[in-house]
């Protein structure tokens, strides 16, 4: 037997084998695909019903007997805020379902409507005054978050009574409870009751904290990134400095926290959960992609420029800041933009500095209390109630989305602006 | 004056002095025998303006706040200052409600601090306010003197704004320092109350200190052991998932895959990467978990809520595309001579891959799957939301455990006493953390490093 009968005998098993190995990589890749493709939809779905809210249609009388106002003379601001409009809810309720009458009954009864709905009421009064005296209001109102819960999804949570579902169902059959838009999600801040709460004041938090993230680490990152890959001499201070940056890439995001919190909050004192603590963090964090996004930026500029410009008598410091920072300046930007990203997205070290409160109001400037939206999902994934996990879903959506805005500007950046010499 | 008028103040100041430096070197008849633009004349004088004025007010907004709090503890009452420190630093704190409008009324005895306090508040502000007025106008001032125009302006300037780049380039230095300074000197002192031995080698961890000393179980115990076997194990299930389906997904994209594909699954890949550590967190304790639980049950094992294994499983998927993009460059670095050597020797593909290119890629590879274990450490999020809170000894991967990360988060959210053992343990976890990455890091970066030298 010579040798080309022994190869040619091992020749099936071996492409067996090739063939094996070639769909394990076509398996491998094909695991990161189905995951990716899992946690999109399951988010989404989840996500999909804290878009809608449910709702129901009362009939409030608004005459000012009901009202318990003067029957003559002009309405004051005053008078209308004084107006027990709890009370007007709960009347029409009883009205509408005449038929209960115990005690019980009438909690379980008052018990669908959310508990947020008289400030709804109040606040469409004070803005139409004229209503006042008026036809009986019509107004759809926000209903219970378990009733919410139990209507969209139909199932049966153990929070609602059998007494309350027949009279969904009756309000069902008079058609008098809907599911509308959450308009709320995007116009409130946090809140204990599910459909009361809303994101907005997560997303100011975290326009604040990136806004000083930005201010702070993109001069910084650049003109680190400049003196590095145009002045800096070849010593040991330089190696030094490259070396630490090079770390710093590495270190755990919740160790910079740490960082925060021992120097920015206990040693500078400045304010717990406030943006600018967690922008002066996230910067320190991002500083290392900006640095060396701006490096390869500053780079990639050809030499032949920087000679040209230092030909005609410039002096190295006008070579850098008229020709080879502005060239640089679309990937720069590029790189800026993925730091951002990143910086948005962050959660842990943000943990460490207190901005995990519950935190109701809109945050008005760097120095107030604020939360950012990846720390909102991380507030509310831990509430128990069903309808919380709604809304973290949606919150991720949302947080995905801008993140997906931000990477797409950095693409169209570098296809836009990217030259090649 | 407020900080922001203040610093506006600077910043009219500073374009008061560039336009007056600007117009005098501008004004001069002889301009031809300048020794640089009038530009940089503006820019000389507007510096001297800026920088002094600026650092000023930058010192005085750091240590003002602690300046004034020594007028306040002055002026205290001798009774409240016989108090413990805590105590006394509650009594400041009640003085600035006080004068925040928030007083209870049974604090006549504060009023006298309160007063200080405005009155030392008053009088720092009015200093601080012609100290920077007048290093402000010290660029005017020089912009009008004769000595302006004899100087050499451009390279004031430019040694000005080097040095400026330099201290920029200078941050990382100061935030590792600022790190390693933080994290050290707060174990340090966790250190003074636990020693270190049974701190490292202890196996109990149950960081609950009582309020009162008579409780039981009040010293409360630090044995991190089974945070460091929480830690291990669950970065294992992630490296055992991340490495074979990152290092197959870069073979197969850098050898097998067309342009085309290579150009749609790279980036869908990096998606991975580029989602929120939170958002994983999410998926790991809602869907993963809840997913394991009911399969192992459907086995008849009794899988915990909190499994290890689902929290070490989504982290895994995390760092996929950490591993496969790190592995792809080597892969793509190896020569493609070594490639077509082997091909012309009759090995087939896989062969050529098993035999040639991953011994050649090797430490180029592990350089990488150590970098992504280090990223495993240190990751927080998903253990936090997915992993349990209870330390437990076991590598039980159906168990809970709990990890590092995860502990500094419990210990440290949350209204404690900052000095209580309880929330120093939290640095003294964070400084094993930090020392443990960072080795990682550096036998990586090593690594990789030296490999690099021997193909380029």
């Amino acid at each position: 037997m010579n040798n080309t009968e022994i190869v040619k005998r091992g020749l099936k098993k071996r492409y067996a084998r090739e063939k094996r190995f070639r769909l394990y990589g076509r398996c491998a890749v094909l695991v990161g695909f189905i995951f990716l493709a899992l946690l999109v939809v399951d988010i989404t779905l989840k996500a999909m019903p804290a878009f809608g809210v449910t709702e129901i249609r009362l009939e409030i009388p608004l005459d000012r007997g009901s009202l318990d106002l003067p029957a003559e003379g002009a309405i004051s601001e005053e008078m209308l805020s004084a107006v027990n409009y709890g009370g007007l809810i709960k009347k029409s309720l009883r009205e509408a379902f005449p038929e209960v009458s115990s005690r019980k009954e009438k909690k379980l009864l008052y018990g669908l409507i959310s508990s947020g709905a008289e400030f709804t009421l109040a606040d469409r009064l004070r803005a139409e005054p004229s209503l006042v005296g008026s036809q009986p209001l019509e107004i759809w109102l926000k209903a219970d978050d378990d009733v919410d819960t139990f209507f969209k999804l139909g199932s049966q949570t153990s929070r609602i009574d059998e007494r309350q579902i027949e009279m969904i169902a009756a309000l069902e059959q008079s058609e008098r409870i809907r599911v509308a838009f959450n308009t709320t999600f995007f116009t409130a801040s946090d809140s204990r009751e599910p459909e009361q709460a809303g994101i907005r004041g997560a997303i100011v938090g975290s326009f604040w904290t990136l806004l000083v993230t930005l201010l702070v680490s993109l001069p910084v990152g650049v003109a680190a990134a400049i003196y590095l890959e145009e002045f800096a001499p070849q010593n040991r201070l330089t190696d030094f400095i490259e070396i630490n940056i090079n770390n710093l890439a590495a270190v755990p995001s919740i160790v910079f926290g740490l960082l925060g919190l021992a120097v920015f909050i206990n040693f500078f004192g400045m304010p717990r959960s406030a943006p600018l603590v967690g922008g002066l963090v996230l910067s320190l964090m991002t500083l290392p992609t900006i640095i060396i996004a701006s490096r390869a930026a500053l780079k990639s500029v050809p030499p032949s420029i920087k000679e040209a410009a230092l030909g005609i008598g410039a002096s190295n410091m006008q070579v850098v800041f008229h020709h080879t920072l502005p060239l640089a300046m679309p990937g720069i930007l590029t790189g800026s933009i993925i730091g951002m990203a990143q910086a948005l997205g962050e959660t842990a070290p943000l943990l460490m500095i207190g901005m995990v409160a519950f935190i109701v109001d809109v945050p008005g400037g760097i120095f107030d209390s604020a939360t950012v939206l990846p720390v909102q999902i991380y507030l509310w994934s831990d509430s128990p109630e069903r309808a919380f996990t709604a809304l973290t879903a949606a919150t991720i959506l949302v947080l995905l989305a801008f993140l997906a805005v931000m990477n797409a500007i950095a693409i169209y950046l570098r296809k836009r602006f990217e030259r090649r010499w | 004056m407020q900080t922001s008028t203040l610093f506006i103040v600077i910043l009219v100041l500073t374009l008061l002095a560039y336009y007056a430096g600007l117009k005098r070197a501008r004004q001069r008849r002889d301009i031809e025998t300048l020794q640089a633009l009038p530009s940089h004349y503006g820019y000389m004088t507007a510096m001297l303006s800026a920088i002094p004025a600026a650092l000023l007010l930058l010192g005085w907004s750091m240590f003002e706040p602690s300046y004034l709090d020594r007028q306040i503890v002055q002026h205290l009452p001798a009774s409240v200052l016989e108090q413990s420190e805590d105590r006394v630093k509650l009594v400041v704190n009640n003085v600035h409600l006080l004068l925040a409008g928030g007083g209870t009324g049974e604090d006549t005895e504060l009023r006298p601090a309160a007063e200080a306090y405005l009155e030392a508040r008053r009088e720092s502000r009015m200093l601080v306010t012609v100290l920077i007025v007048l290093l402000g106008l010290s660029g005017v001032v020089f912009a009008l003197s004769r000595y302006l125009t004899r100087q050499h302006a451009r390279r004031r300037v430019e040694a000005v704004v080097r040095l400026i780049l330099m201290g920029c380039s200078a941050v990382a230095i100061f935030t590792t320092i600022g790190i390693v300074l933080s994290v050290l000197f707060e174990a340090l002192r966790f250190f003074e109350s636990v020693s270190i031995i049974d701190f490292v080698f202890g196996t109990s961890w149950s960081p609950q200190t009582a309020i009162r000393a008579d409780q039981v179980g009040s010293s409360g115990s630090f044995g991190a052991v089974p945070l460091f076997v929480g830690t291990v194990l669950i970065s294992l299930i992630a490296m055992l998932i991340a490495v074979p389906v990152g290092l197959m997904t870069a073979i197969y994209l850098s050898e097998y895959a067309t342009t085309r594909f290579r150009s749609i699954a790279k980036p869908l890949l990096e998606v991975l990467a580029g989602i929120p550590t939170v958002v994983y967190g999410f998926f790991a304790a809602l869907t993963v978990a809840p997913f394991i639980r009911s399969l192992g049950e459907s086995v008849g094992l009794d899988v915990a809520s909190e499994s290890a294994l689902a929290a070490g499983i989504v982290m895994g998927v995390m760092i996929i595309p950490f591993v496969s993009s790190l592995s792809d460059d080597v892969i793509s670095a190896v020569p493609q001579a070594m490639r077509d050597g082997s091909l012309a020797l009759g090995a087939t593909r896989s062969e050529t891959i098993k035999q040639v290119i991953i011994p050649a890629a090797l430490p180029g590879i592990v350089g990488g799957v150590l970098l992504a274990a280090s990223r495993a450490i240190g990751e927080t999020m998903i253990v936090v939301m997915a992993a349990g809170l209870a330390a437990r000894l076991t590598v039980n991967p159906l168990e809970a455990v709990t990890t590092v990360t995860v502990q500094i988060v419990t210990l440290l959210t949350g209204d404690q006493e900052f000095d209580s053992p309880k929330t120093l343990a939290a640095f003294a976890l964070g400084l094993m953390l930090f020392v443990s990455t960072l080795l990682l890091n550096v036998i990586a970066l090593h690594i990789v490093r030296r490999y690099r030298e021997q193909y380029e």
